[in-house]
C-alpha cells in the first residue's frame, strides 16, 4: 500500500495515545517537584490597595508567595501584542500595560495577582485561599457597545473610551456610491458569540531553574515553542534566549488558545528562579474558563447592495471587536487583517467597505480562535447572502452563483489576491451530495411528521499559510511567518525531519513522513518527525493558522529538495553516471533506464563513510530549509446543514450536514477528513451550544462543563465530506491547509437552516432551544395578527 | 491518612493516602500511570474514565479510599497483548486526535460494549452517541469515535 501524498496512512503517533503512553506536560514530573497556585480577582475592576500573605506563608508546606510588585522589581516585562494596527487617522494602537501579576488594578475576574509556590498542589491552592486582596471596587463594563459609551469606566489610562483603534478597509465613498446605485440593500445587526477554545487538555507548565548553569527549561502547553522562547527572553526579560530551553511535549489540542505566552508560564519560570525548586502549574477547567484567551466576540452593522440582477454592487461593514480587559498576542490583527481581508467571500463586490473599532472591556482577553477572524466574516457574509435572496424572493444557492468569482487570479476590494478556486463546482458537489432535488419531498415527508424542515448554505473562502513574512511585515506584524524545516538522512538511511510546526493533534509525525515516502520511496515507519523542543530543533513558527500544510510542509520539501541533489551527486559519483540520469524510485537510486543502482541506504553510508565522494562535497546527509510563503492559500467551500426542527420544544436535530471543500493538494485524505469533523463540530457548537456570558457587573457566569454547552456525540450528526480540489499555485505542494474550515464554514450554515426551517430570519447564536421556540412564537404572534 | 490496597492493572498495590485522595491523584501521581487524564473539575468530560471491578467509572469524582479492595483497570492495562481491539479500532478509524480524551473514550467504549453484549442490546449508532454523554473530545467531532466504537464492538464481539 502507498504512504505517499494522497495515502490515507494510518497515524505513527497512535499507539502511544492509546495505550496511555503519551506524556502531555502534567503528565511530567521533576525531582523535588513543587507547584504554584495563583491568587486571582474576583472582581471583575478593581484598585488592588494591599496583598497581605502572611497566613499562607506561615502554612507546613508552603516555599514563597510572590507578587507583581517583586516581579517588576525583578525586570519582568508587560505581555505584549504581536501586531501593531494604525487606526484610520494615522494614530498608534492604544494599548495598556500587562502585567504577569497585577501590581495598581485588576481587569477582570481570574487576573492573576499573585503566585503561591507549596510542596503540594492541595497546599499551594489551599494557601493560595488565604492570602487576602484588600480591594478598591470599581464599576466594570462587559458589553463592547457600552464600553464606548461616554462615562463608561475607564479601563487603561491611555485608551480614551476604551477604544483601542479606529481602523478602516477599502474604498468608503466607492461603497457609498455603490450602495446608491443599489435597487435593493440587505441590513443586518450581526452578533458573533464569545467562545471558549476549550482544548481537552488544560493549560500547564513546568518551570525548571538551574542555578549552577543559569539555564532554565519551560515545559509548556504551547502550539509554538520558539515564538514562546523568543517572547519569554526579548520581550518578557525572564532568560536570554540561549538559556531557555522550551519543550512543548504532547500538547492536547490548542485551536489557538495556545499559541499565547500567558502570565502563568512567565511568572512559573520567574518563580522557579526565584525560589530553586522546579515548579509546575496545572490549571483546572474553570480556572480555563476564566484566563484562556476566549474568542469571537463582535457586533456588526452592515449593508449589503444589489442591483436589479441581483449583483452584489456594494458591502459596507462597520464592527465592533471585544478584546478583553488585556491584549493578547494576536488581538488586534484577528479583527483587522485576518478578519475584513475576508469580507468579499466566494463573491464578485466591486467596493467594500470595513470598520473595525476595538475595545477593552471588564473580561478575559480574546484572542484567535480556530478560524480567527475570518469565521466571522464568513458569518457576516452568509448570513447577509441568505437574508438578500429572502428578502429578493430567490434560491440563496442561485443568489451565491451569480455572484461567485469565476477566474483566478482575482483581486479583491480587500487586500488579498485569490489564486485559485472552484466556487461553482463546490457548490455542484455539495447540492448533489446533498440531494437538494430531494429536498421538498424529505420537508413534506417532516411536516407529516409535525416537524420543521429547513435548509442553510455556506460558501465561504479562508486565508490560510499565514503568511508572506514582508507582506505581513508591512500590515504591522512584528514576526516573519515563514517556517523553518531540517532532513537528516542518517549513515543506515532512516530519516529525522526536524520541523518548526507543532503537532498538537494535527497527525504531523504521519502526514510530515509521507513527504518522505514519496520523495524517496522510504516506508514511513524509517521517517522519525521531530518537533516541539527548542533545544532539539532550529526556530520556527510554530502551528497556527492552518499553516503545517501550506508554510510547514513546504518547507520541508525544500529541504527534501536538496538532500534529493546531494543523493544524485553522490549515487552518480560512485555509480559513474551523468547526476541527470539518475533517478530515486521505491527506496533505490539508480541509473535510468539500466539495472545500475544503489540502495537507499547505501548512499547514506558513502556520504557518512565520505571514502569516495565526489571532489569537493562535504560529508553528511543533512539539509536545512527556511520557506517562505509568497501568497496566502485559498481554501473554500460550499457547506450545506439541513435540519429538522420540532415546533412544540424548539429542539433542533441537524439530520444532514454536507460539506463540498477545495484543499488544493491532500496528503492524507483520512487526516483531511478527520480535521474537517472536528472543525464542523465546533462550528456548529457555537452556533447551537456554546456561548461564554458574563454578567453586567464582569463575573463569568459560565465558567465549567456545567454552564458552557459543550458539542456532545449525541448533538451531532455524521459528516458528508466531499472534495473539490483545486491545486494552489502559490506553493511547491499546491497545498491550501484544513484545520480551521469547518469551524468558518459551519455556523452561517446551521443558522441559514434553522431560520428557513421555522420561517423567521430574527434569530442569534447560539440557537437553543429556548430561543428557536421564541422565535417560532414570533411567527405565529404575527400569523394571528395577519 | 488511611491505608489503601487494591489491584490496579493485575498488580496488588498497597499505601497510605490522606482520606480526601481521589482515585485519579491516587493512579496518576502514586502510581504514575498518566494515560489517565483529568479534563474537567465537574465529572463532565470523562477523560479519567477507569474501570473498577469492571464497570465504567470517572475516577475524578471516585474516593481512593472508596475502592478499597477493588479490582481497577486503566487504559495502560487494557490490553492482553499488543493493542485491545478497541484500541485498535480507534487507531484504524483515526478516532483520536490530540489523544487526550482517547483513553477515557476507549475505557468508556468497553464499558458500554460489555454492557450491551450482556444485555443482548445492539449498539448502533443513535446508542453509541447517546452512551458517549459523559465523555468529550474537542478534536475529532465524534464521527470517527463513533466509527471506531462501532468496528471495536464488532471486533470485540467476534474475538
Amino acid at each position: 500500500m502507498s504512504e505517499g501524498i494522497g495515502a490515507s496512512v494510518r497515524r505513527k503517533e497512535d499507539k502511544r495515545f492509546i495505550t496511555g503512553k503519551g506524556k502531555y506536560t502534567d503528565d511530567i514530573k521533576q525531582e523535588n517537584q513543587a507547584y504554584a497556585a495563583f491568587v486571582r480577582s474576583s472582581h471583575a475592576h478593581a484598585i488592588v490597595k494591599n496583598i497581605d500573605a502572611s497566613e499562607a506563608e506561615a502554612m507546613d508546606g508552603v516555599v514563597a508567595v510572590l507578587n507583581g510588585h517583586q516581579l517588576t522589581a525583578d525586570g519582568i516585562g508587560n505581555i505584549i501584542a504581536g501586531w501593531a494596527i494604525t487606526s484610520k487617522d494615522g494614530s498608534a494602537m492604544n494599548m495598556g500595560a500587562w502585567s504577569a501579576l497585577c501590581t495598581e488594578k485588576v481587569r477582570y475576574v481570574g487576573d492573576a495577582i499573585a503566585i503561591v509556590i507549596a510542596d503540594t498542589q492541595e497546599i499551594a491552592r489551599n494557601a493560595a485561599e488565604t492570602v487576602m486582596v484588600e480591594f478598591d471596587i470599581l464599576p466594570a463594563v462587559v458589553s463592547p457597545e457600552k464600553t464606548l459609551e461616554s462615562g463608561s469606566p475607564q479601563i487603561h489610562e491611555n485608551a480614551p473610551n476604551n477604544q483601542i483603534y479606529d481602523w478602516e478597509i477599502g474604498d468608503e465613498a466607492a461603497t457609498d456610491a455603490g450602495l446608491a446605485s443599489a435597487t435593493h440593500i440587505t441590513e443586518m445587526e450581526i452578533v458573533n458569540n464569545r467562545l471558549a477554545p476549550n482544548p481537552m487538555e488544560p493549560r500547564a507548565a513546568i518551570a525548571i531553574y538551574d542555578d549552577a548553569e543559569e539555564h532554565y527549561t519551560l515545559y509548556t502547553t504551547s502550539q509554538n515553542p520558539h515564538v514562546a522562547r523568543l517572547l519569554l527572553s526579548a520581550f518578557y526579560s525572564v532568560a536570554p534566549e540561549h538559556k531557555l530551553r522550551v519543550i512543548a511535549p504532547d500538547v492536547g489540542g490548542g485551536f489557538g488558545s495556545k499559541i499565547y505566552v500567558y502570565p502563568e508560564e512567565i511568572a512559573c519560570l520567574w518563580a522557579s528562579m526565584k525560589t530553586g525548586r522546579s515548579v509546575k502549574w496545572t490549571s483546572d477547567r474553570s480556572e480555563a474558563f476564566l484566563t484562556d484567551a476566549h474568542g469571537r466576540d463582535h457586533v456588526t452593522k452592515a449593508k449589503m447592495g444589489f442591483d436589479a440582477n441581483g449583483k452584489i454592487v456594494g458591502f459596507k461593514v462597520d464592527t465592533i471587536a471585544n478584546i478583553g480587559a488585556y491584549m493578547s498576542l494576536f488581538s488586534s490583527v484577528t479583527p483587522t487583517y485576518l478578519y475584513a481581508t475576508l469580507l468579499s467571500g466566494q463573491y464578485d463586490m466591486p467596493a467594500i467597505h470595513g470598520n473595525v473599532r476595538a475595545v477593552y472591556t471588564n473580561t478575559a482577553p480574546v484572542d484567535a480562535y480556530r478560524g480567527a477572524g475570518r469565521p466571522e466574516a464568513t458569518y457576516l457574509v452568509e448570513r447577509m447572502m441568505d437574508t438578500a435572496a429572502l428578502e429578493m424572493g430567490v434560491d440563496p444557492a442561485e443568489l451565491r452563483r451569480k455572484n461567485f468569482i469565476q477566474s483566478f487570479p482575482y483581486q479583491t476590494q480587500v487586500i488579498m489576491n485569490y489564486d485559485s478556486g472552484d466556487f461553482p463546482g463546490c457548490m455542484d458537489k455539495a447540492q448533489a451530495a446533498a440531494d437538494i432535488a430531494g429536498f421538498a419531498a424529505r420537508k413534506a415527508s417532516s411536516a407529516s411528521r409535525g416537524k420543521l424542515r429547513g435548509i442553510g448554505y455556506s460558501s465561504f473562502i479562508e486565508a490560510c499559510g499565514i503568511a508572506p513574512s514582508a507582506a505581513v511585515g508591512s500590515l504591522g506584524c512584528g514576526v516573519g511567518l515563514w517556517e523553518s524545516a531540517e532532513v537528516r538522512v542518517n549513515p543506515v538511511g532512516t530519516i529525522e525531519i526536524l520541523t518548526g510546526s507543532h503537532s498538537h493533534g494535527q497527525s504531523h509525525e504521519t502526514t510530515f513522513a509521507q513527504l518522505a515516502n514519496d520523495r524517496f520511496g522510504v516506508p514511513i515507519d524509517s521517517v522519525q518527525i521531530v518537533h516541539g523542543d527548542t533545544d532539539k530543533v532550529q526556530f520556527g513558527m510554530g502551528t497556527y493558522g492552518s499553516r503545517s500544510g501550506p508554510v510547514g510542509m513546504n518547507a520541508i520539501v525544500k529541504a527534501l529538495d536538496k538532500v534529493e541533489a546531494k543523493v544524485k551527486k553522490i549515487a552518480a559519483h560512485v555509480l559513474e553516471a551523468s547526476e541527470d540520469d539518475i533517478v530515486i524510485e521505491a527506496g533505490e537510486v539508480k541509473i535510468a533506464g539500466t539495472d545500475k543502482k544503489m540502495a537507499w541506504h547505501e548512499v547514506g553510508l558513502a556520504a557518512y563513510t565520505a571514502h569516495n565522494l565526489p571532489e569537493g562535497m562535504e560529508p553528511g546527509l543533512k539539509e536545512g530549509a527556511f520557506y517562505d510563503p509568497i501568497n496566502f492559500s485559498f481554501p473554500s467551500a460550499t457547506l450545506i446543514c439541513e435540519v429538522e426542527v420540532d415546533p412544540e420544544t424548539g429542539v433542533t436535530d441537524i439530520v444532514q450536514f454536507t460539506t463540498a471543500d477545495d484543499f488544493g493538494v491532500i496528503i492524507n485524505p483520512m487526516v483531511v477528513e478527520g480535521q474537517v469533523h472536528g472543525g464542523l463540530a465546533q462550528g456548529i457548537g457555537q452556533a447551537m451550544l456554546e456561548n461564554v456570558v458574563y454578567d453586567d457587573s464582569g463575573q463569568l457566569l459560565t465558567g465549567s462543563y456545567m454552564d458552557y454547552a459543550m458539542p456532545r456525540a449525541d448533538d451531532l450528526p455524521s459528516f458528508t465530506i466531499e472534495h473539490n480540489n483545486v491545486p494552489s499555485p502559490s506553493n511547491p505542494l499546491g497545498l491550501k491547509g484544513c484545520g480551521e474550515a469547518g469551524a468558518i464554514g459551519a455556523p452561517p450554515a446551521v443558522i441559514n437552516a434553522i431560520c428557513n426551517a421555522i420561517g423567521n430570519n430574527n434569530l442569534s447564536m447560539p440557537a437553543t432551544p429556548s430561543k428557536v421556540w421564541a422565535a417560532l412564537q414570533e411567527v405565529s404572534a404575527q400569523q394571528a395578527a395577519e | 491518612m488511611t491505608e489503601i490496597s487494591m489491584v490496579v492493572n493485575g498488580k496488588s498495590v498497597k499505601a497510605d493516602v490522606p482520606d480526601n485522595t481521589l482515585l485519579v491523584s491516587f493512579i496518576r501521581e502514586n502510581l504514575r500511570l498518566t494515560g489517565t487524564h483529568v479534563g474537567c473539575d465537574t465529572s463532565q468530560c470523562g477523560a479519567c474514565v477507569v474501570h473498577v471491578d469492571g464497570k465504567a467509572v470517572k475516577s475524578c469524582t471516585t474516593l481512593a479510599v472508596s475502592v478499597q479492595g477493588a479490582d481497577v483497570t486503566t487504559i495502560e492495562g487494557l490490553a492482553n497483548g499488543d493493542l485491545h481491539p478497541m484500541q485498535a479500532a480507534f487507531k484504524e478509524n483515526h478516532g483520536l486526535q490530540c489523544g487526550f480524551c482517547t483513553p477515557g473514550m476507549i475505557m468508556s467504549a468497553t464499558d458500554m460494549v460489555a454492557r450491551y453484549d450482556a444485555e443482548g442490546k445492539k449498539l448502533d449508532e443513535a446508542a453509541i452517541r447517546d452512551e458517549l454523554e459523559g465523555n468529550i473530545c474537542r478534536c475529532t467531532g465524534y464521527h470517527n469515535i463513533v466509527k471506531a466504537i462501532a468496528d471495536g464492538a464488532s471486533k470485540m464481539t467476534n474475538a
